[in-house]
């Protein structure tokens, strides 16, 4: 077992207020690094319980539109790994309790490479991985390494992952499990409450870790519902949807942009506190 | 060229046909970075793949249709004009551009049809980039009565236009990909979005040695039928084994399947040619992953990849449509760092070259991506003497190229 983390406490707080988690995703750099610093700062007095921070991809083959171009408008405006590090150091001076989860694909982190990405993240101050591309059977890779260096490696875990399959992606999965609530890309179809209450319930039963709740989920209505079932709910597609909304047509941030994406995380953190 | 330090390793190694592992991986190469929700099912076409090896009905079956339907075995041609103008090297040609659909890409259509049958898929989707897979997925889809979505990059449906009508016709439907620079590598990662998402029932026919374990180990096998014939055919021909095998490498498929069955046939030189596109100091300019790239994760293998120091995947470019994908398969980057391949590039000025060439001297209008392999050839064959026997893939026929090598020759058509 590794010891307490960030995660691991906000969960834990969570359960003691008898309340919901809100889990929010960004891209860092999105649509440029003073931007997203802004936002990122906003978030947990916007109502964010865990920060999910993208690491932006060239080829992000599990998101759907809105996330792609998250992706490419971080990139396109010069983002890189050492930038969305810093982003969560300098966070971190002003926010010492507030988890930040970074998300994103396998290549640029295996490039940079393993070791000094986990020596890195581990001094900036981050506090899990979601590799979206590494599942358990590449776990001596990335997922054992980080989890020695103190990170949770959370693990997603979808409709096909059946009762043979579920104690695989369980192993080495600390913080929380990611219950992907469609066989898809995020961003696309609205989960079925019902249905995801049946998969949570049968996670639930093989392991201790909170389950959160993601990809899909759009309306302040939708997290109410799905909070009624999971530890915590988790939005990204509706937020960085809302960021591309607010930018000019240039494709350049406006006054509007750190507000659209923040007041979108009050009324969903509003509806989650009166799940 | 391989280093001596690379050659050091060969000593260790019994075979060079053993791969891939368990687990997919050829040494560092290839494994299994998939989503978790394609890990279920990546594991179920390992078994499925396994049960069929070891069925003989399943031989039978793709024996049957790789000879009634597909017209196999291709012939193992001398191309006496071409040896005679190059001054060296006996020059053979294998011909898979006769195969039915026009290229070698039907030899794994086949046997991957036959794989989604046995699973109980009913609907099939996959990536092209020169349209020749999408041609070919769409043949057997037709001949089993199963619906199917093509993903082409944009600039490709336009720059391989007759390909996309002959999926039209074949009843696919041709989905045009936008994102990124709208060719294979975009095609691919907008198949991979599809099957996550329709799961259930869909089966993915990736058309090249690539992707996670099983696909670049059964789509060599179903292609290493080239290599076997050529082995016979050789016998036959000329009382023994080739002594140079060259082909051109994209995803490298029809490569590798001419390439596995000699592997460990100390005595063959084997080849492998990528698209130098611009020319390989041109920054993304080519599509030479082996030659200008480096180790990285794409597409659920590791492998040699074009890539920024970031780690951002770059487009790559090249005249063919078929070879600009900025990985390749990881049994070839694999055989690339031991040494037992070597892997050097053409550009497109040297492919259009050989492409005329060898309309002209032999009568056969190559595809674009073979034409690589065959830029290489001219430059090898001089160096070699008179008695080695060359063996180059003749992959794909260039039906399919005639509109844009027109345009690029400046001819009125």
């Amino acid at each position: 077992m590794t010891k307490e983390t960030r995660i691991d406490r906000r969960f834990a707080k969570l359960k003691r207020e008898g309340r919901k988690g809100l889990v929010t995703f960004i891209t860092a750099g999105d649509p440029d690094l003073e931007t997203s610093k802004k936002l990122l700062l906003g978030l947990p007095k916007a109502g964010a319980d865990v920060i999910e921070l993208g690491m932006p991809f060239s080829d992000p083959m599990a998101d759907g539109p809105a996330i792609q171009a998250s992706s490419l408008r971080a990139l396109k405006a010069g983002q890189k790994m050492r930038d969305t590090l810093a982003m969560v150091a300098e966070f971190r001076k002003q926010d010492d309790d507030t988890p930040i989860v970074l998300m994103g694909y396998y290549n640029p982190i295996y490039v940079y490479p393993n070791a000094q990405f986990i020596t890195d993240a581990v001094a900036a101050g981050v506090d899990g991985l979601i590799v979206v591309d590494l599942p358990p059977e590449a776990d001596d890779e990335l997922c054992v390494p980080a989890t020695a260096a103190g990170l949770n490696f959370i693990r997603l875990t979808t409709p096909t992952t059946d009762s043979k399959r579920l104690p695989a992606v369980l192993s080495n999965t600390s913080g929380f499990l990611y219950y992907v609530s469609i066989t898809g890309i995020t961003g696309t179809a609205a989960p079925d409450v019902n249905n995801v209450q049946k998969h949570v319930q049968r996670i639930k039963a093989a392991t201790t870790l909170p389950v959160a709740v993601g990809f899909g989920v759009k309306t302040p209505d939708q997290a109410k519902a799905l909070g009624q079932v999971a530890d915590a709910v988790v939005v990204g597609s509706a937020l960085v949807g809302a960021l591309e909304k607010s930018l000019d047509s240039d494709g350049r941030s406006t006054s509007k942009t750190v507000p659209a994406v923040l007041d979108l995380v009050g009324s969903l953190a509003a509806a989650l506190r009166a799940a | 060229m391989a280093t001596s330090s690379d050659k050091s390793k060969d000593a260790k190694l019994n075979t060079f046909r053993g791969g891939p592992d368990e687990r997919g991986h050829f040494g560092i190469f290839g494994g299994r970075f998939v989503a978790e929700t394609l890990m279920p099912l990546i594991l179920d076409l390992e078994k499925a793949y396994n049960e069929a090896k070891a069925d003989p009905a399943f031989k039978a079956q793709l024996d049957y249709l790789n000879t009634y339907y597909s017209g196999r075995p291709s012939p193992l041609y001398f191309a006496e004009r071409l040896t005679e103008h190059l001054g060296g090297a006996k020059i053979y040609l294998k011909r898979d551009e006769l195969n039915h659909t026009g290229s070698h890409k039907i030899n794994n259509c086949l046997g991957q049809i036959l794989l989604a049958k046995r699973m109980g898929k009913t609907r099939i989707i996959a990536e092209t980039g020169a349209g020749q897979h999408g041609v070919a997925v769409a043949t057997v889809c037709a001949r089993f009565g199963l619906p199917c979505e093509i993903f082409m990059g944009a600039t490709d449906v336009q720059r391989q236009k007759p390909n996309v009508a002959r999926m039209h016709m074949l009843k696919a439907k041709v989905n045009p990909v936008t994102s990124g620079a709208g060719t294979l590598k975009d095609a691919m990662n907008e198949a991979l979005r599809d099957w996550v998402t329709n799961v259930h029932d869909t089966y993915y026919i990736i058309g090249t040695a690539a992707g996670p374990h099983p696909y670049p180990e059964l789509v060599r096998d179903f292609q290493s039928i080239i290599g076997k014939e050529v082995r016979e055919q050789m016998q036959a021909a000329e009382g023994r084994l080739p002594d140079t095998l060259v082909a051109c490498i994209g995803g490298g498929s029809n490569a590798i399947g001419l390439f596995h069955p000699f592997l460990d046939d100390e005595s063959v030189k084997i080849y492998g040619v990528e698209a130098g596109g611009h020319g390989i100091d041109v920054e993304n300019g080519h599509a030479a992953s082996m030659t200008g790239g480096r180790p990285g994760v794409l597409h659920g293998n590791r492998t040699y990849l074009l890539q920024d120091a970031e780690g951002q995947i770059l487009e790559g470019h090249s005249i063919s449509a078929g070879l600009d994908y900025p990985g390749v398969g990881p049994e070839h980057s694999w055989l690339r760092d031991t040494g037992r391949v070597t892997y050097v590039p053409a550009t497109d000025k040297e492919a259009l070259d050989a492409f005329q060439l060898c309309a002209q001297l032999e009568g056969i209008i190559p595809a674009l991506e073979p034409a690589h392999a065959l830029a290489f050839v001219t430059k090898l064959a001089p160096t070699l003497p008179k008695d080695n026997l060359l063996v180059m893939n003749m992959c794909g026929r260039g039906d399919k190229d005639v509109f844009a090598v027109a345009g690029y020759l400046g001819m009125d058509i």
